[in-house]
């Protein structure tokens, strides 16, 4: 085995000189990656002030980190961002190179592709090397799942949604390299990142909630939605959603669960008006109880949670909301 | 003038897209007559560029890649208000994964020759990889800007937009020539009219296929993909279900009993 020689890279981000978990995630399934592959793992960060980030990267599991280090690379730059890694990919020939599918890591890791002329898999549930040590990315499409593979051409390159894989414990022994990269003097000047702005997000957090309601095409409209999301509200629940609701106006990217959203595992999943689509379902399988509530009693939901309520939603959500508050009224008398 | 290409494409209705399946037996795609749509967010690109239009002085190219009923959407675009259309389409284009969509799109866009603005949807509603834009903007050597919902200041060489992030924004200035897929959020996209199709009967759809765009046949479709599909699985259920049955309170009821004995309320 070619040690050394074709490392498995991890593109790590940073916002605000914080690691990203989806980073740590991906660190730790390169880890796995190249065990296999007799090879260890590099990781690229780019950012401003973030020497110390490097050594959480190696006690990750990074057994060398590529920083980029000055104030141009404070945040998210596109076009200095991918011709420093273009660049260095080109020299270093990685075997394979994990991004997280964050918006950042969503434009950027094309744009490396393109630039490297390889091929590139999007929202992977999975990745493992088949017989040949050949990537294997698995993809949920079509009510199952895709195995894509990128035969000839290097990197083999996947995006990864943040929870598909979990954060290695930090090693704070495990030893590592940190290689300083130049960055130009005079940035490329086509397209400039003038500031980020965050807005505080409203409501519970998906990622941490306890309780995960979600809805989908089944509301109808928006006054159906406003039941699915008064359900949310006496529970206490993060309100989560399906792309039908997205793409109907009803609710925000942010609230899209599964394959191209968000991955949760709550201790309790309620899903309304959805059809139990795999590439929905996929970003629930953590979640301990489920529910779907949903008129057609053929739906395929119900293959897939552990309670059903055959009813309409909009009549339905009503009753559960009321039958939910005497509970909780009981709750505090007794 | 300002040249705006518009890049569209057709994608199955997703209200029926369900019902293409991964056949458990054979393994291969169970294909039904799902007929072939605008997809939703390039309604979004479509509506940027009709607005640009009515604020400047600008010419609206309409380009697809597809089969040819694909040229319907690129009908509906003229209709809409488009200047020109273009359809892609050759059965040597098929197959392609997202890095071969790109460069022939791209190719299609050199070909056509001036260009000041690219617009696309930030995600098709099949591929939904949102790589189509950006990587047309590497092969066309101009930057992109991505998941676009403002367009803060726009008319001259140098524009300013807000892209989309978690929780917030980013403010891009860019130069153009570039390329910029846009959101939902950007706009509320307008209905087709009936002047309009009939205005659109007037113009021309113009179809290249790889011998138009001069391309060896490595470089389009599967033989360009870099990515293949390697296997296909279905999937079996993971759960039993116990379906509550009853009235409507009765359902609601015990649910709440059942999800209080859980310990999830
Ligand atoms: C590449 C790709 C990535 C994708 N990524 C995601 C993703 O990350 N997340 C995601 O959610 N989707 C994603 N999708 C879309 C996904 O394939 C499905 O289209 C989507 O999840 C279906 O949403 P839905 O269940 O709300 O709508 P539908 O499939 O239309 O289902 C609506 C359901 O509501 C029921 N219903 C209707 N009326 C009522 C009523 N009055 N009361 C109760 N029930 C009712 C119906 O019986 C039906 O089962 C992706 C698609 C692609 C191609
Ligand atoms: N075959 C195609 N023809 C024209 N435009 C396309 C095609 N495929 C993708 N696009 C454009 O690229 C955008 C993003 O698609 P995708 O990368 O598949 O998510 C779409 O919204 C379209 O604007």
């Amino acid at each position: 085995m070619k040690k050394q020689d074709s490392p498995v890279w991890v593109i790590a981000e940073q916002i605000d000189c914080q690691v990203l978990a989806v980073s740590f995630q991906l660190i730790g399934q390169a880890r796995k990656l190249a065990a296999e592959l007799g090879t260890c793992v590099e990781v690229v960060l780019l950012g401003d002030n973030i020497s110390e980030q490097a050594r959480q990267l190696i006690a990750a599991g990074a057994d060398k980190v590529y920083l980029g280090n000055a104030p141009d690379l404070a945040f998210y730059q596109p076009e200095i961002y991918t011709e420093i890694i273009v660049k260095l990919a080109k020299e270093r020939r990685p075997e394979i190179m994990l991004i997280g599918s964050t918006s950042a890591g969503t434009e950027l890791a094309p744009l490396i592709a393109a630039g490297l002329e390889t091929g590139l898999t999007a929202h992977c549930i999975d990745l493992l090397l088949d017989e040949n040590k050949i990537l294997i990315s698995k993809i949920p499409a079509y009510g199952g799942l895709l195995s894509i593979i990128c035969p000839e051409k290097r990197p083999q390159m996947a995006t990864i949604a943040t929870g598909v894989f979990t954060s290695p414990h930090p090693d704070e022994s495990r030893t590592g390299e940190i290689v300083p990269l130049k960055v130009p003097a005079e940035l490329p000047g086509r397209i400039q990142t003038l500031k980020v702005v965050r807005e505080e997000p409203e409501g519970v957090p998906l990622e941490s909630a306890p309780i995960v309601v979600a809805g989908g095409a089944g509301a109808g409209d928006r006054k159906g939605w406003g039941m699915i999301a008064d359900l949310a509200q006496t529970l206490n629940a993060a309100l989560g959603s399906t792309r039908p609701a997205v793409d109907e106006g009803w609710t925000e990217l942010e609230t899209m669960i599964g394959q191209s959203g968000k991955m949760v595992s709550p201790e309790l999943y309620i899903g309304v008006g959805l059809s139990g689509e795999l590439q929905h379902m996929v970003g629930i399988v953590g979640a301990k109880v489920m529910v779907a509530v949903n008129n057609d009693a053929k739906s395929q939901v119900f293959e897939q949670v552990d309670y059903g309520i055959v009813d309409d939603c909009r009549e339905f959500v009503p009753v559960l909301i009321e039958k939910i508050k005497e509970y909780r009224e009981k709750l505090v008398t007794c | 003038m300002l040249k705006i290409v518009v890049c569209v494409k057709a994608v199955p209705d997703p209200k029926e897209a369900h019902k293409i399946k991964i056949d458990p037996v054979t393994k291969t795609l169970m294909r039904s007559d799902v007929p072939l749509v605008l997809n939703l967010m390039d309604k979004n690109a479509m509506e940027a560029a009709l607005q640009l239009k009515e604020q400047l002085d600008a010419h609206i190219t309409v380009l697809s890649m597809g089969p040819p009923p694909a040229g319907n959407v690129v009908k509906e675009c003229l209709a809409l208000g488009a200047d020109h259309g273009y359809l892609l389409t050759d059965q040597a284009f098929g197959g392609a994964d997202a890095y071969a969509t790109a460069y022939t799109l791209a190719q299609g866009i050199e070909k056509i020759g001036e260009y000041d603005v690219v617009l696309c949807g930030m995600a098709s509603s099949d591929g939904s990889t949102e790589w189509v834009g950006p990587q047309i903007a590497t092969v066309l050597k101009i930057p992109v800007v991505t998941r676009v919902k403002e367009l803060v200041e726009y008319g001259g060489q140098w524009w300013q937009v807000k892209a989309g992030m978690e929780n917030g924004y980013r403010l891009v200035r860019v130069k153009l020539p570039a390329v910029l897929t846009v959101s939902r959020e950007l706009n509320t996209p307008r209905t087709l009219s009936f002047s309009g199709i009939i205005k659109a009967r007037k113009k021309e759809i113009t179809a290249w296929g790889i011998n138009q765009l001069g391309l060896p046949e490595e470089s389009v479709g599967q033989k360009g993909s870099p990515t293949i599909v390697s296997d296909l699985d279905s999937l079996t259920s993971r759960r039993t279900v116990e379906i509550i049955s009853g009235t409507r309170e009765e359902k609601a009821e015990q649910l709440v009993n059942k999800l209080a004995d859980a310990g999830v309320i």
